[in-house]
């Protein structure tokens, strides 16, 4: 259903806030500046057990003005949205840019910032795919259907308790800059969960299955049968965790494993996405989130994983949660190679970090996730490419004598450099001469990157592909959130390093 | 409107009320920021903004209903449709779990009417050139320095239909300095909580950061294993900030949690340590002062929009190493016959002891000094098993002196465990929690020796 721009979002005096802010940032001398001014409704819908446990409906407003002055970097935002208050925001961002300049001095540095050109996109608008804006829907539909599902789950035996939330974003932006460059843009994103807790009261053992349906750069239609089969992902999962509660211990060791969709999109998140990062790797996130083993000088060269490895940035994929038509600089949408048959060959940019590193065109990463926030280099739909002629996820499972096949995730972690990882998951299944015998419990695969997609054996087929992702990617400082996607199919893994988390935890 | 003082804003989004209740919160925000990296800076900021909540209240047949509705920049022509849109949702929603009457009683702010307290980059007026001189002397010295300094002012105004007219300033300043070698192959971090910046000194941390990056020219290799640890104040704060926020307590009544007691119940009462420890929050607490009542914008598992304006008294969570308290709402507090104990706005650790760091690295034989945590995250929720790095320094301490670092690891541990095998506990000190720095500031904590800390495996991350 082909929607349009919201029309009291175009009500806004979007180019009129825009050319006062602008017209005071070249007076003052900057040499670039762009405004922003974005609406940004956020709502969470939750239940337990059932019942209505809060909920929320928040609608952020306001605009932002970044200007390049002297070479450095200035910023402000503001909330009131008149001629006087956007030339005064312009004002602020370039005295904060001679703020800048004067530490800068102070610390004898000469650097300069200087971004990279872009060709001039005049009067665009993007919407993104979606058949039904959530926000159209009246909240007591919501309520009921999560109420259904919570009581589907409830009423099945060995249910304690049923937790439920949808989370929903409509985002609205515009961008105007010096260069001649006018986006006007929206989007829609939605992320149903329902989670199944099961307790022996007895021997006070507790455990939980979650839905494993993947946060959605889609509509209100996600919940109504278009891109996921709720009815029988909720009637699986009383049964499986029944037998997740009566599976046994895993025993720690080295198993080969096929890694479902589910869990995989997670750990290229961790291990790729943000490994990828250009400005991490330069060691502009250093002091926070780290940097990156995938350093500068190893593009071209680094092997990153087996010669099946293929993986791609993309923010033009269909119903992705990073994609967007235009950044947040002003570049147009583009997907390219990052990992080409195993070797590093391209990183996530802006336009800043495109030009300082001599890499020509920004590919469009840039994000701000609210108008108080400056953009930063921020992460496309990373995702791994199937082969085309490549295996079932049963016939992968088929090709394992014994190993364990993990699905949806759960806990992750990964060091500053995106070395060292652990991650957990919903569901364990052991593999026994290729055939599943029943969950395992306590599992956790702990791996180096490099190691763990070196020993990637075998990519499964288009047929096994899914857009996995999250709603809540953090970076930077001040702190941002972000959205994104990653496709990835199943995929078989030899020899990997399997924790047995009991005992970890010295049980 | 938008120059209107937010204690009018609060009166008359209430006067337009035609719910059954309604709870109005103001907050007035603003903020100033300088991030740099190889010293130099790299962004900067300053920001001011203002939402409105109003949380309407419809009672029904079968309960009562509550609707909660956020704006920002709210001006003239958006109060009615917000006031409206929070009622609507409130009769969408259905009977909430958690209503109960709106508070009463609390006494009004005298501040109430008074504009809003603001920040700006003025805060930076004489951090500003001491990090430029800090940047200076890292560059002669052949460090790079990376970091960020944040400062934030939010003035909250709560106004209820059952008369409640309150009000806090919170202030909320950080800064985190990390210390590199040119090659990165040395890293180190230090990090203070500020309400002001009038107490930070960026040189100061500097020169403390170069002593650190000397230790780490000694390098040594030690595999995996359980090692004697020395965890510093930050890095106790990051753990114990992850068992608060998991100290609900219905979910550890409903049997989900590392707090429920076999067979029903919770383990309120059961001893988690040997050692003397107090775990306690406290509005009032020097240096860490939050807001002395309830502000909840939305309802969640620790938090109930109807309670809005409830006193937060200062607490014990564990008394003399007993746990004491989990965190309650009215709600929860009546489902599990527990005390009421509202979350909290500060963290405070107390283990009687009076040693620094320096002289508990002084009395260890053998034993690993750590510098901070990172990238926590749940495993397993029954035994509270949190996962995670090492970051920015671990030091090989032999005989009283640290004698070179040692490489990262990956841990596996519980902080609910390592309450019961720590054998020391230091000087109680103020501290900024490393990984949850941008979320809790406000945290004082003692240095806690583990004789047995799981190092699951080596990262070769810096």
């Amino acid at each position: 259903m082909p929607h349009s721009i919201d029309a009291a979002f175009t009500a806004l005096p979007l180019r009129a806030l825009a050319d006062a802010a602008l017209a005071r940032a070249r007076a003052l001398g900057a040499e670039h500046a762009d405004f922003r001014l974005e609406r940004i409704r956020s709502a969470s819908w939750r239940l337990r057990d059932a019942k209505p446990s809060g909920g929320s409906d928040s609608t952020d407003l306001g605009f932002a003005v970044r200007v390049v002055h002297g070479g450095s970097w200035g910023f402000a935002s503001g909330v009131d949205l008149t001629m006087d208050a956007a030339a005064k925001v312009a004002s602020q961002a370039v005295a904060m840019a001679k703020l800048s300049a004067q530490v800068i001095r102070a610390a004898g540095s000469d650097e300069r910032v200087e971004l990279a050109d872009e060709p001039v996109h005049a009067d665009k608008t993007w919407i993104s795919a979606y058949d039904v804006d959530p926000f159209g829907v009246p909240d007591s539909e919501k309520a009921a259907l999560l109420a259904d599902w919570s009581a589907r789950l409830l009423a099945a035996e060995g249910v304690a308790h049923v937790d439920a939330s949808l989370l929903a974003v409509h985002e609205n932006k515009f961008y105007a800059d010096t260069s001649g460059t006018s986006t006007t843009q929206q989007r829609v994103r939605v992320h149903p969960q329902l989670t199944a807790v099961a307790v022996d009261a007895t021997t006070g053992e507790f455990d939980s299955m979650r839905t494993i349906a993947p946060p959605a750069g889609r509509g209100w239609e996600y919940l109504t049968g278009t891109g996921w089969d709720w009815g029988a992902e909720l009637e699986r999962i009383p049964g499986l965790l029944a037998e997740k509660m009566r599976a046994p211990s895993v025993e720690a060791g080295r198993y080969d494993l096929v890694v479902d969709p589910s869990n995989l999109w997670l750990t290229i998140h961790e291990s790729i996405g943000h490994a990828t990062e250009l400005d991490r790797a330069l060691g502009y996130e250093a002091a926070y989130a780290g940097t990156s083993f995938a350093t500068f000088d190893q593009l071209g060269a680094l092997k990153y994983g087996s010669s099946i490895m293929n993986v791609t940035g993309d923010r033009t994929a269909e119903h992705g949660l990073a994609t967007i038509g235009y950044d947040d600089e002003g570049v147009a949408a583009q997907s390219w190679d990052l990992v080409k048959d195993g070797t590093l060959v391209g990183y996530q940019l802006d336009r800043r970090i495109a030009k300082l590193t001599g890499l020509g065109r920004s590919n469009g990463c840039a994000y701000a996730d609210s108008p108080g926030h400056v953009p930063v280099q921020r992460m496309a739909n990373v995702s791994l490419r199937p082969d085309p002629g490549g295996l079932s996820t049963e016939d992968l499972i088929g090709g394992v004598e014994r190993g364990i096949y993990v699905v949806g995730d759960r806990s992750w972690s990964i060091d500053m450099q995106r070395y060292n990882f652990q991650f957990t998951g919903q569901r364990f299944f052991r593999i026994e001469n290729g055939r599943l015998a029943g969950q395992l419990r306590d599992v956790a695969y702990q791996a180096t990157t490099t190691d763990f997609w070196g020993s990637m054996e075998k990519v499964g087929g288009p047929q096994t592909y899914v857009l996995g992702g999250a709603f809540n990617c953090g970076k930077a400082q001040p702190g941002q959130v972000a959205s994104v996607s990653h496709g990835c199919p199943s995929a078989l893994f030899r020899d990997v390093n399997i924790l047995n988390t009991t005992q970890e935890a010295g049980r | 409107m938008s120059r209107t003082k937010p204690h009018e804003i609060v009166e008359r989004a209430l006067e337009l009320s035609t719910a059954d209740g309604c709870v109005v919160i103001a907050d007035e925000e603003s903020s100033a920021n300088l991030r740099w990296a190889g010293n130099a800076l790299t962004t900067n900021g300053v920001t001011r903004g203002r939402t409105l909540t109003v949380i309407a209240t419809v009672d029904g047949g079968e309960g009562t209903a509550s609707g909660v509705v956020t704006r920002s920049a709210v001006t003239a022509a958006d109060l009615e449709p917000l006031v409206r849109a929070a009622e609507a949702a409130a009769r969408g929603a259905g009977p909430a779990e958690d209503a109960q009457p709106l508070v009463t009683g609390t006494p009004a702010s005298p501040d109430f009417a008074d504009g809003p307290a603001e920040t700006s980059s003025a805060v930076f007026a004489d951090f500003a050139p001491a990090l430029g001189e800090a940047f200076a002397r890292a560059r002669a010295g052949g460090r790079e320095l990376y970091g960020f300094a944040h400062h934030q002012l939010v003035s909250t105004y709560v106004g209820t239909s059952t008369g409640l007219r309150l009000r806090h300033d919170q202030p909320n300043g950080t800064l985190e300095l990390n210390a590199k070698s040119p090659d990165r192959q040395r890293s180190a971090w230090a990090g203070r909580a500020t309400r002001d910046f009038k107490d930070v000194d960026p040189t100061v941390l500097d020169a403390e950061l170069a002593v650190r990056l000397g230790w780490a020219e000694r390098r040594i290799e030690l595999p995996a294993g359980r090692y004697e640890t020395l965890l510093p104040p930050t890095a106790v704060a990051d753990l114990l900030i992850y068992q608060m926020w998991s100290a609900a307590a219905r979910d550890a009544a409903e049997g989900r949690t590392v707090f429920s007691r076999p067979g029903g119940g919770t383990r309120v009462g059961d001893r988690l340590s040997p050692l003397p420890l107090t775990l306690r929050s406290d509005p009032d607490a020097p240096g860490l002062e939050s807001a002395p009542f309830v502000i909840a914008h939305s309802s969640g598992d620790d938090a109930s929009v109807f309670d809005n304006g409830l006193p937060v008294p200062a607490t014990e969570w564990i008394a003399n190493g007993e746990l004491a308290r989990l965190t309650t709402t009215r709600h929860s507090a009546a489902l599990t016959g527990l005390p009421l104990s509202p979350a909290f706005g500060n963290l405070i650790l107390d283990g009687g002891g009076d040693r620094s760091l320096e002289e508990m690295v002084a009395g260890t034989e053998r034993g690993l000094l750590l510098t901070c945590l990172w990238y926590i995250r749940e495993v397993d929720p029954a035994t509270l098993l949190l996962t995670g790095l090492t970051r920015d320094g671990v030091y090989l301490v032999e005989d009283g002196q640290v004698v070179g670092e040692v490489n990262n690891f990956r841990f596996n541990e519980s902080p609910v465990d390592l309450l019961s095998r720590a054998t020391e506990a230091g000087r109680t000190e103020r501290t900024l929690p490393r990984e949850w720095g941008d979320w809790f500031t406000r945290a004082a904590m003692p240095a806690l020796r583990v004789p047995d800390f799981n190092m699951s495996s080596v990262s070769k991350g810096v």
